[in-house]
């Protein structure tokens, strides 16, 4: 069995400044050797950690799409050490990926579904894997109505603006951007906290539609209420939990929620299961 | 001494009874033979959970910081000036204490006692003078002087320096004698003998930090061992590192540490912390003649300025 | 069913030159009086075992889990082609045979192994490690009066995680091969002189029993299965167990199924390595997160941790007992006298108020 410590070397393609702040940048890596692509099998949802040398490792959610082939795609936030480090990397540098890590959105459920996709702020990256991967010409039959509510503080901080934008065109995919504030006449879309917004937009809730929903605590603790009262059930429910982590295969032992470890038995956890576990997360 | 936890219940009920106090620090007897445990009663009724003897070597001083409650402490000579030190240092209100006064004649070395036994020490028995152990097959008796901790052992402040209620009369203070003796040796190494010294001591570190957080004193929010933004120490089992927290946590003790022996007595593999510690309070003696906890009015040296500073290269 | 193994008798007097012939294949370890303990410690010339101790202060669980232990390299030197990239580093163990290792620290390795050894992923080096110990275990007759180990799973005699057992008789040892290991190492000293059959397994079982009967401490566990995690979780009593915690990590430093550990890059010049060092549930740091928050940042917490975990969550994740083998260390090291039996007996009798 190969060392599941040891990093792929990857090389940066293209770092592109996703929000008005510049705390978040999209990085696109390739992989240095080639054969290495082919062993980097992964599922929205799932999360990498980035390596490097010299600094440390961060784990990272996936944010490229499994239907995306070629490269590897990371919306990292500027926030730690070793964050800040490789915001300061180029384009050609050298470093790792390790990796995929942790379940994935359960695919084999979600087929067949209503899906609607909640998210806020920066944690919208495995949102927008699990995006682009059911809009694939390949997949989108195999779901039903897809739904995306998704908010940022400012118009700038919207992350995949382009993309965003062109979702919003389709008519296979109902998008319902929001900011919580903005002063720009132009501002096309919606204005409100994402809980409000899930409140009016959201279908309601019943045995063949999920919610995935992430982001900050905040917006967690005000959306569940509104999803419980549109009569989402608890095991429909999915969320995508963080925490402080460094080996990413459950064997370091700081991540565990109860006996759970969100690197390894997670990240991805129904609220149902949530509810069994101490909240330390 | 045994006969001090009468008084103590008694005074510690009564504060409790009336509601001077929300809790009360002391000790529980311990689950092992000559340990007790830190504890806190909030109920009279609960009173008799409390336990005195000459094992009560803990700090219990490091149980206050940025406690909210009215407390009653149970301070002997070191904890009160460790209580005065976090007073001075804002680390809980003169107004919320009171401040149980145990005039203390020393506290035992366990480890000590231990080596010094022929088998497993199963049960630990002490009268005034004594402490008479018993393991398979063998019974021992100390006179305390011969076992007390090596802080207890050149003591000269047994007696609380504050206090609001007294368990006993005052003990007579020891005097005229040397309390640097293991210092002095050391002074005069060359560079690279204390170099040697020092590695050898520290050579069974497990960076556990026991001697760190039992000390009253290291109270720090993020000590500089665990600053990681960015690191300031290494966290392997590197030499230079271990040297570092140890030499660097003395340091932040100068002119605060009360000899309360508390790293020495937590350590699990027996380093003789205090040798680092104690350079410093010497230092601090003889520079500045200055003996932390004595009062709550004047701030440590090392956190002052005198014109008159002996260091130029302040002025 | 495999065949009853039969007990090999060793000679005292010629002990030392049995092991002197083993020292050329193998690393030995061994107990060796130190200042106020016994430390294991590789044997060098000349030096042998010395059985008589109680248990030593620290485990052997650094034998496979060093406290610091190199992972990677690297080199940051933009000259070389494979700068900024992870090397693995050669590791070669050496195989070594730990004579006198305690039943319960040899178990302790079993409960260990799970995290270690996953259908996902193994750890390769402490896979590699375990894979190159043979452990001789020291039957126990002299436990400490804070032994709990029949209680947990364990024994005095306990044969699980050994490869060789080793009873110490009068003018001789009885050996007994537990795993194809261990007899290997028997045949490598050619220790074959089996005992009459019977005998000795008669006496071996007898005094099995006697030293069973020397525990006499105890954890409760029984109900420990049937609890509701987050019932225990939100018990009153974490309170006053965790007052006394000043948070050190000496119980599970010392404690030989504590496995945590933290990944660390450290840089001199334009080289490094990445290495991992233990790591604590104790401190803060374990679980903070980059925003500043903190899903453990109270010593409640904390200390609730240490405990949910031995006693509840590896209970419950690997269906293998408590994540404890009664050796008492953390009972005896804990500088404030947190006693893990008065927790278990909390946890085991809590029954959440209706």
């Amino acid at each position: 069995m190969k060392n599941p410590y040891l990093p792929y070397p990857v090389r940066i393609d293209e770092i592109v400044t996703e929000t008005e702040d510049k705390n978040l940048r999209t990085f696109k890596f390739v992989f240095l050797n080639p054969g290495d692509q082919k062993e980097f099998v992964y599922q929205a949802g799932q999360f990498a950690e980035l390596s490097i040398a010299g600094k440390g490792e961060i784990p990272i959610g996936i944010a490229s799409s499994p239907t995306e082939k070629g490269f590897l795609s990371f919306t990292v936030n500027r926030v730690g050490q070793v964050t800040t480090h490789l915001h300061s990397m180029k384009v050609n540098d050298t470093m790792g990926v390790r990796g995929p890590l942790g379940n994935a959105y359960p695919w084999e459920i979600l087929e067949g579904k209503n899906i609607v996709i909640i998210g806020g702020g920066f944690a919208f990256t495995t949102l927008r894997s699990s995006i682009v991967y059911m809009l694939d010409p390949k997949n989108r039959s195999k779901f039903k109505d897809i739904h995306v509510i998704y908010g940022a503080r400012t118009p700038g901080m919207l992350l995949y603006r382009n993309e965003v934008a062109q979702w919003e065109k389709r008519k296979d995919i109902h998008m319902h951007i929001t900011v919580d504030v903005t002063d720009d006449p132009d501002w096309a879309y919606n204005v409100g906290f994402v809980p409000t917004i899930t409140e009016q937009k959201a279908p309601a809730g019943d045995d063949d539609t999920y919610a995935i929903v992430c982001g900050p605590p905040i917006m967690i603790k005000f959306t569940q209420p509104i999803l419980d009262d549109l009569g989402y059930a608890q095991d429909h429910i999915i969320m995508s939990l963080e925490n402080r982590m460094k080996c990413g295969i459950g064997m370091c032992g700081r991540c565990n929620i109860g006996k759970e470890f969100v690197c390894k038995d997670g990240p991805v956890f129904t609220l149902a299961q949530l509810t069994d576990l101490p909240k330390e997360y | 001494m045994l006969e001090y936890i009468h008084k103590i219940r008694e005074i510690a009920a009564d504060l409790l009874e009336k509601k001077e106090v929300e809790m009360v620090i002391g000790f529980r007897k311990g689950t092992v033979p000559m340990m007790n445990e830190p504890t806190f009663v909030n109920r009279p009724e609960d009173i008799t959970a409390l336990a005195w003897d000459s094992h009560c070597g803990i700090n219990l001083a490091n149980y206050l910081p940025n406690r909210k409650e009215r407390i009653a402490i149970i301070a002997k000579g070191c904890d009160s000036r460790n209580i005065v030190t976090h007073i001075i240092e804002n680390k809980i209100q003169r107004e919320q204490l009171v401040i149980i006064g145990v005039p203390c004649k020393g506290m035992v070395d366990r480890q000590l006692i231990m080596n010094r036994s022929e088998g497993e020490v199963l049960k630990a028995l002490e009268d005034d003078d004594n402490i008479i152990v018993r393991g398979h097959g063998f019974e021992k008796r100390f006179r305390k002087t011969e076992v007390l901790q090596k802080n207890c052992e050149i003591c000269i402040h047994r007696n609380p320096i504050l206090y609001d209620k007294l368990v006993a009369d005052k003990v007579e203070e020891k005097a005229d004698m040397d309390r640097y003796e293991d210092i002095r040796p050391i002074e005069t190494m060359d560079p690279k003998e204390k170099l040697d010294f020092f590695d050898k001591i520290l050579e069974s570190c497990i960076r556990c930090y026991a001697c760190r957080n039992a000390c009253p004193l290291c109270y720090c929010p993020t000590c500089f061992v665990d600053e990681h933004r960015p690191q300031w120490v290494g966290k392997s089992q590197d030499s230079t590192d271990i040297r570092i927290f140890h030499f660097l946590r003395a340091y932040h003790c100068a002119g605060r540490c009360t000899d309360c022996g508390a790293c020495e007595r937590a350590c699990p593999v027996g380093i003789p912390v205090r040798l680092l510690t104690k350079k410093l309070e010497k230092d601090c003696l003889e520079l500045f003649q200055w003996e932390a906890g004595m009062t709550i009015d004047i701030r440590p040296p090392l956190d002052t300025y005198k014109p008159g500073d002996s260091d130029n290269f302040i002025k | 069913m495999a065949p009853v193994m039969k007990f090999i008798r060793i000679d005292k007097e010629n002990w030392e030159r049995d092991l002197q012939k083993l020292r050329r294949s193998f690393r030995l370890i061994g107990p060796v009086k130190a200042d106020q303990d016994c430390l294991f410690k590789t044997l060098g010339e000349g030096e042998f075992p010395d059985f008589n101790f109680l248990n030593t202060r620290l485990s052997l669980k650094s034998l496979v889990l060093p406290q610091s232990e190199n992972m990677f390299e690297y080199s940051l030197d933009q000259s070389r082609e494979d700068c900024h990239i992870l090397k693995e580093v050669k590791r070669n163990p050496t195989q070594c045979v730990v004579f006198g290792i305690r039943p319960c620290d040899a178990f302790a390795f079993l409960l260990v192994k799970p995290n270690f050894d996953t259908p996902e992923h193994e750890d390769p080096y402490w896979k590699q490690a375990y894979g190159a110990i043979t452990l001789v275990g020291l039957a126990c007759d002299t436990p400490c009066s804070t032994c709990f180990c029949t209680s947990a799973g364990c024994g005095p005699y306990h044969e699980e995680g050994l490869d060789v057992l080793l009873v110490p008789a009068d003018d001789h040892y009885l050996a007994k091969a537990i795993t194809e290991k261990g007899k290997h190492l028997l045949k490598a000293v050619d220790w074959d002189t089996e005992t009459a059959p019977g005998v000795a397994e008669k006496e071996i079982e007898a005094r099995r029993l006697a030293a069973e009967k020397r525990i006499t401490s105890f954890i409760s566990t029984d109900h420990l299965k049937e609890k509701v995690t987050i019932d225990l979780y939100d018990a009153p009593f974490w309170e006053d167990v965790a007052f006394s915690c000043i948070n050190c990590g000496i119980c599970t430093y010392v404690c030989p199924t504590c496995w945590c550990f933290d990944i660390q890059d450290e840089t001199r010049g334009k080289s490094g390595r990445r290495m991992r060092n233990w790591d604590s549930c104790m401190y803060p740091l374990f679980t903070l997160h980059a925003s500043g928050h903190n899903p453990r940042g109270m010593k409640i917490q904390r200390v609730r941790q240490r405990f949910m975990h031995k006693l509840k969550y590896y209970v419950d994740k690997y269906n293998n007992g408590i994540q404890c083998v009664g050796c008492g260390r953390c009972i005896r090291l804990c500088p404030v006298n947190i006693d893990i039996r008065r927790v278990g007996e909390l946890m085991n009798n809590y029954k959440p108020i209706a």
